[in-house]
């Protein structure tokens, strides 16, 4: 009797997901992932897959933090899909310009980055940067964005990094120095 | 050309090490490595100037965008609710 009270007590219960966590996961979502047609699927998905494992859920965790853990491999599998593998292994992606010579490795003239004014910090300039930024990151390939969310929003460190994306130590310095360095560039291009 | 000599201009290198120190201790030699060019190159200075500046930037903006919340249209939420009852 007592074993039963408690399996109640801590089972899922579908019937009010969506009324308790749908906006929750869709948040989660769309600041990883900004496309927002797809996150709205990604949510449906994840409540699906939810129920099919619905013995799995042991109320270890709460019901959202158990539901976004779905949500969130879904997400780190449209990054590891939106991607070829050469991205992964710290390639560019087409377009990309090579900003260092490929024989000393200097920053090539037309890309060496020069005094912007933002090195001060003032609260206009921050302002105006934050603005470029978010402009900047929209045109990042999926992975360069998914890089600098999963250090900046859900504040892992580079193993974890690793370990979710499946990619190398090495490579990832290479990943995010390159998605760094782009970054730089686009604020550069469109400050003014 | 010499290590040191390689060290000095390989901005390739020492962005990609100004990058790492960010997130993690450098090893001994990558110390030297990029004290060494540091010292002989003002380009990757201000790299490493700008590349700080856009690292805070960057989390301030993914705090914010953290705490914003979005909600999906009723409708939907309702078609959502119904594929799961279809299957409860």
């Amino acid at each position: 009797m007592k074993a039963k009270l408690f399996s109640t007590s801590v089972s899922a219960d579908p019937a009010h997901w969506v009324a308790k966590y749908a906006d929750y996961l869709y948040s989660y979502a769309v600041s990883r992932l900004e496309d927002t047609d797809l996150c709205r699927d990604l949510v449906q998905e994840t409540f699906l897959a939810a129920l099919e494992r619905l013995n799995d859920f042991k109320g270890e965790s709460s019901e959202r933090t158990w539901l976004t853990a779905i949500l969130k491999y879904k997400v780190i599998d449209v990054y590891r899909k939106r991607n070829t593998a050469w991205l992964l292994s710290g390639g560019s992606p087409d377009g990309e310009p090579e900003y260092f010579e490929s024989d000393n490795g200097h920053w090539k003239e037309a890309y060496a980055p020069q005094a912007m004014g933002i090195e001060g910090e003032d609260a206009t300039t921050r302002k105006e940067l934050a603005g470029i930024l978010e402009k900047c990151l929209k045109r990042l390939p999926a992975l360069w964005f998914a890089v600098f969310s999963m250090k900046h929003l859900d504040e892992l460190k580079a193993e974890a990094i690793c370990r979710e994306l499946k990619v190398t130590p090495s490579n990832y310095w290479v990943i995010l120095h390159r998605a760094k360095v782009n970054l730089r560039a686009c604020i550069q291009k469109e400050w003014r | 050309m010499g290590t040191i000599k390689k060290i000095q201009y390989n901005c390739r290198h020492a962005t990609l090490l100004i990058e790492k120190r960010q997130e993690k201790p450098l090893t001994l030699k990558e110390r030297v490595q990029l004290a060494i060019h540091l010292a002989g190159c003002s380009v990757c200075r201000l790299y490493l100037r700008q590349s700080r500046v856009i690292g805070r930037a960057l989390q301030h903006l993914f705090g914010r965008s953290g705490e914003r919340g979005y909600t999906l249209d009723e409708q939907v939420k309702r078609d959502m609710q119904e594929k799961i009852n279809e299957r409860l």
